[in-house]
């Protein structure tokens, strides 16, 4: 075969092959002092794009809360890492992984899942959960079914081999994810406090080891390629893409914890995008310290690979580590007996330098802090999302009734079931999943328990669109109050920044709205953001995604015998909402569904609200008073009141809209910090003068019982026939191919 | 009773079969890693637990079936030693010629992970005494492959036999090959060896054991292997 020479001549079309730009690529010289080699170049290409450097986003993501009394490890590592007591920490991160899924759904989607558990046990904890947030485009693109279809095998595939239950997520619609979907992975795991590891190397002349699966040549510039819009050819970058491993991830997590727990580890980076480049330069980088390879020591699945290859591959499942002087043959042994490779492929030095050598030659000489700490970075010019008119209820048609209106909700894309998804998804293994897929939150138990933590991921895009710092600001109030609803004490966030090309102002000032938003409520809501991921240029075709913020958030339950599930429990029980409701229809999921129509500005997120009526839903919860309890979020009063009743399969008799609004917006208005709860009778005077005593507003809007839904002036919804409508919608789209 | 819970390179319900094991009947079972060439000493109970040996790229179980620790086992189960296949353990036992028949892949090619009723066919083995013929029971499942088949005769021959152990039901406990949740033939779940102390079946009783996360009709199976091997 051809075998590229070392030093070709640079042109500026090699130059932009590398995704960098022409003035980006002037600095680099201008850094090294010369005209670098082929594989320098590619080097630099993997450190320098934006999914490795966050060169666009980096001034913005500064101004994030990302500190509190239980942070133990903030952003920058491979995962955040936050307190949990009893000498625990919970270890988690939520990744993207849209480009490749896009262009092969299965692989993409899977591989995305195995990155993502590979940054939380590199941390050193078991995984013990698994979430998503997918986006597809429309439901009638001809390419949505097979997508939805391969993400959600390729997910199950990796995470149920693996053997991790996953057990939340979201999923929603629109015809601007029609050429660039969204995968978004969020890993769960658990540590001790004092038996965490890092990324930064330490000691001059330790042993740097290379483990896991071979190398070989896929996924060579994966992360030039996520860094990059899509234009017509999305499908010829089908090689670019990853292919996944789950047995050898799971013999590789066994290994990797057992050799942490022989005292064998040092430094741990995991090999994920821009592979062998990026984790041997942040473990030199972090630590202050040279790193030297040798790159003829490296495991290869083929022959003939060169040192640029090698470099910039993106095969799976594979670790780097220092390891601790005089261990190395005991770490061997231990990755022998699981059948994976060890290889001692180079050492660290005291010269700040990052050399590669291949054949006897030096391929690649550089300074290695630079390499990370010069990346350009970008304070790119952002204009903002202009503001939308305010809709009153009278701005919005209402020739629907309230029943038909309910009923075409309820079994609409976004708020139909996904049970046709979770199903496929081992939700079980490991025996802790407390609450299974469906509800506010999931709860999974933590060892024996009596703890467990809530986990849940939340973004509404089209409140995000129609106004990015309060779309922002609502995606972690929608993931506080979930995570409240169970009964749990919101701890700590991950976010997953998915927006289009940022060069564009209008784009970067989505990105700005935002994460102003997103920091405003972290900073509010006392949930600071421990780790995070940004998803940049998607667009096909010059069309952007609907701006998508996702936040993964984590609870924090005490006892779990004090935990709360959506249902209706018993008939006769009395049904509250908490929170004030004044119908906002703009932006609402009953404008775009049952009016066809996504205009007006969303509803506004009032975060002193917010934390005063959550933290009483969550001392509800705590005292014993509620039977079930609900976040009002998608659809508004009635959706949340159908949903409890399909679950608990009670109906209830429901009134309450006050006189001047009209009925559909007071039941389809997505007013903020709300929730249903229900209460035996005899509670509900003494709930009334708690909340006064709180400051919180709380209406009685009936009482559960019977198999229907009535309410005033409209005719009753038969509890099951609405079960049927919600639980078919999917299967149905899948089975109709 | 002094259990063993075998570990494949891929095995991931290990620790959910040792925790019912522990939680039912009070005893912790020592794992046995593939490669050994004998159980511990006094093993009277073997399970093979559920996950993708070998990543299961081959034909599920093929490869773990002719793992070293397999010798023993057969050697135990030729003994009329009790052997539990759970899921993977199941497809293993398949494999490893100590059950008939084949786990295909399930009818609508989708990995399914849900709960079931499994009907209690018979309740006079050493692994269903604690229940009742015709018990419903509440179960999930969790595979991509536990569509079970076997060609006529060996379906004749367990039926007469009285082989199966469990089958999927519906909620009024009927049998609808084309309900369950992978189109098993006579809705089987589950099958007992010839001496009935070989079992094998896809469904996971050892996460419906503990009333924090679920139902616990599980523990009647690992209730019922305690009792038969204190008795033994």
């Amino acid at each position: 075969m051809n075998v590229i020479p070392n030093t070709p001549s640079i042109t500026p079309e090699l130059v932009a092959e590398h995704g960098l730009k022409p003035e980006e690529y002037q600095r680099f010289v201008e850094l090294i002092g010369r005209e670098p080699t082929l594989t320098e170049l590619g080097i630099v290409s993997a450190m320098w794009n934006e999914h490795c450097s966050y060169k666009s986003s980096k001034v913005w993501l500064r101004t994030l809360p990302t500190t509190g009394p239980r942070v133990i490890q903030g952003p920058g590592e491979n995962a955040g890492v936050v307190d949990i007591g009893d000498g625990l920490a919970v270890v988690f991160k939520m990744e993207s992984h849209n480009h490749p899924s896009f262009i092969e759904p299965y692989q993409g989607a899977g591989t995305g899942v195995g990155g993502i558990l590979r940054d939380v046990f590199t941390m050193g904890a078991r995984p013990i959960a698994a979430l998503n947030a997918l986006r597809f485009g429309d439901p009638h693109h001809p390419r949505t079914r097979r997508l939805l279809a391969g993400v959600v095998a390729g997910i199950g595939g990796y995470g149920n081999s693996f053997g991790v239950p996953t057990v939340g997520g979201s999923i929603g619609f629109h015809e601007r994810y029609n050429g660039n979907i969204l995968v978004n992975a969020m890993a769960v795991g658990i540590a001790r406090t004092d038996e965490i590891f890092y990324a930064a190397a330490t000691g001059v002349g330790r042993a740097i080891v290379y483990l896991g699966s071979k190398t070989g040549r896929d996924g060579i510039h994966g992360a030039t390629m996520a860094s990059a819009e899509f234009g017509a050819d999305a499908e010829e970058k089908r090689p670019t893409v990853q292919v996944g491993d789950p047995f050898a991830e799971k013999l590789l997590l066994e290994a990797c914890l057992e050799i942490m727990k022989a005292g064998c580890v040092v430094a741990i980076q995991d090999m994920g995008a821009a592979g062998l480049t990026c984790s041997a330069v942040e473990m030199g980088a972090k630590g202050d310290l040279g790193v030297e390879l040798d790159l003829n020591a490296v495991p290869c699945r083929e022959t003939g690979m060169t040192a640029y290859e090698m470099m910039l591959s993106e095969s799976q499942e594979r670790m780097l580590m220092v390891i601790a002087d005089g261990k190395e043959a005991e770490a061997e042994a231990i990755f022998r007996k699981w059948g994976l490779d060890f290889a001692i492929i180079g050492h660290t030095t005291d010269t700040l330098r990052f050399v590669v050598k291949h054949n006897g030659e030096v391929m690649a000489d550089l300074p290695i802090k630079e390499l990370g700490d010069e990346a350009p970075e970008y304070y790119r010019p952002f204009t903002d999302t202009p503001a939308r008119p305010v809709l009153g209820p009278s701005d919005v048609n209402h020739a629907v009734s309230v029943a038909d209106a309910l009923e075409r909700l309820i079994a609409s894309p976004d708020l139909c079931s996904k049970r046709w998804v979770w199903e496929q998804y081992d939700h079980l293994i490991l025996g802790n999943t407390v609450q299974r897929p469906g509800g506010d939150a999931a709860v999974v138990r933590v060892g024996e328990g009596p703890k467990a933590l809530a986990l849940t991921t939340d973004v509404t895009p089209r409140y995000c669109e129609a106004d990015p710092f309060e779309g922002g600001k609502q995606a972690v109030a929608e993931a506080w109050r979930n995570l409240t609803a169970v009964g749990a004490t919101p701890i700590a966030v991950t976010d997953n920044l998915n927006f289009g090309n940022p060069e564009k102002p209008e784009i970067m000032g989505q990105l700005v709205g935002c994460v102003k938003g997103i920091g405003a409520a972290c900073e509010a809501l006392d949930f600071p953001v421990v780790s995070g991921n940004v998803s940049l240029y998607n667009e096909t075709n010059g069309q952007g995604i609907l701006p998508t913020p996702t936040i993964g958030g984590v609870g924090l339950i005490d006892d779990l015998s004090k935990t709360m599930t959506l249902g209706f429990k018993a008939a006769g029980e009395a049904v509250f909402v908490v929170g004030k409701t004044q119908g906002w229809l703009g932006s609402s999921a009953y404008l775009s569904t049952v009016c066809d129509r996504e205009d007006g500005a969303p509803p506004p997120v009032d975060l002193v609200a917010e934390k005063r009526n959550g933290d009483f839903v969550r001392g509800l919860i705590k005292d014993g008073f509620v039977t079930a309890a609900h976040d009002v979020s998608d659809g508004g009063l009635l959706v949340a009141i159908a949903e409890m009743a399909m679950a608990g399969r009670i109906g209830a008799s429901v009134d309450g809209v006050p006189p001047g609004l009209p009925a559909h917006a007071f039941w389809f208005g997505e007013d903020q910090a709300r929730y249903v709860v229900t209460l035996p009778a005899g509670h509900a005077a003494e709930m009334v003068r708690r909340a006064e005593a709180a400051g919180v507003p709380v209406t009685k809007l009936g009482k559960t019982g019977g198999d229907k839904l009535t309410l005033a002036n409209e005719r009753a919804i038969i509890v099951e026939a609405l079960r049927d409508r919600n639980d078919s919608w999917l299967p149905i789209y899948m089975g109709s191919n | 009773m002094k259990a063993a819970v075998l570990l494949f390179p891929g095995s991931n319900r290990e620790g959910d079969a040792a925790r019912a094991l522990r939680l039912v009947t009070g005893k912790e079972p020592a794992v046995v890693w593939h490669a050994e060439t004998e159980l511990p000493q006094g093993t009277d109970l073997v399970v093979l637990p559920g996950g993708f040996s070998y990543g299961d790229y081959l034909r599920c179980g093929a490869i773990a079936a002719r793992a070293n620790i397999m010798t023993a086992v057969r050697a135990h189960a030729a003994k009329g030693g009790m052997v539990l296949g759970i899921c993977n353990g199941f497809q293993i036992l398949c494999e490893a010629g100590l059950l008939p028949g084949v786990l295909v892949r399930n009818a609508k090619l989708r990995f399914v992970c849900r709960e079931v009723f499994l009907r209690v066919e018979r309740a006079d083995t050493a692994f269903t005494k604690a229940y009742r013929k015709g018990d419903l029971l509440r179960i999930p499942v969790a595979h991509g492959e536990g569509n079970y088949t076997a060609d006529p005769a060996t379906i004749q021959m367990l039926e007469a036999e009285g082989r199966v152990a469990f089958r999927y039901a519906r909620v009024d406990g009927q049998i609808d090959e084309a309900d369950g949740p992978n189109g098993a033939i006579h809705g089987i779940a589950g099958i007992y060896s010839d001496k009935l102390n070989v079992l094998g079946m896809m469904p996971h009783p050892e996460n419906h054991v503990d009333p924090v996360v679920g139902p616990v009709d599980g523990r009647g199976l690992f209730e019922s292997i305690a009792g038969a091997l204190k008795a033994a």
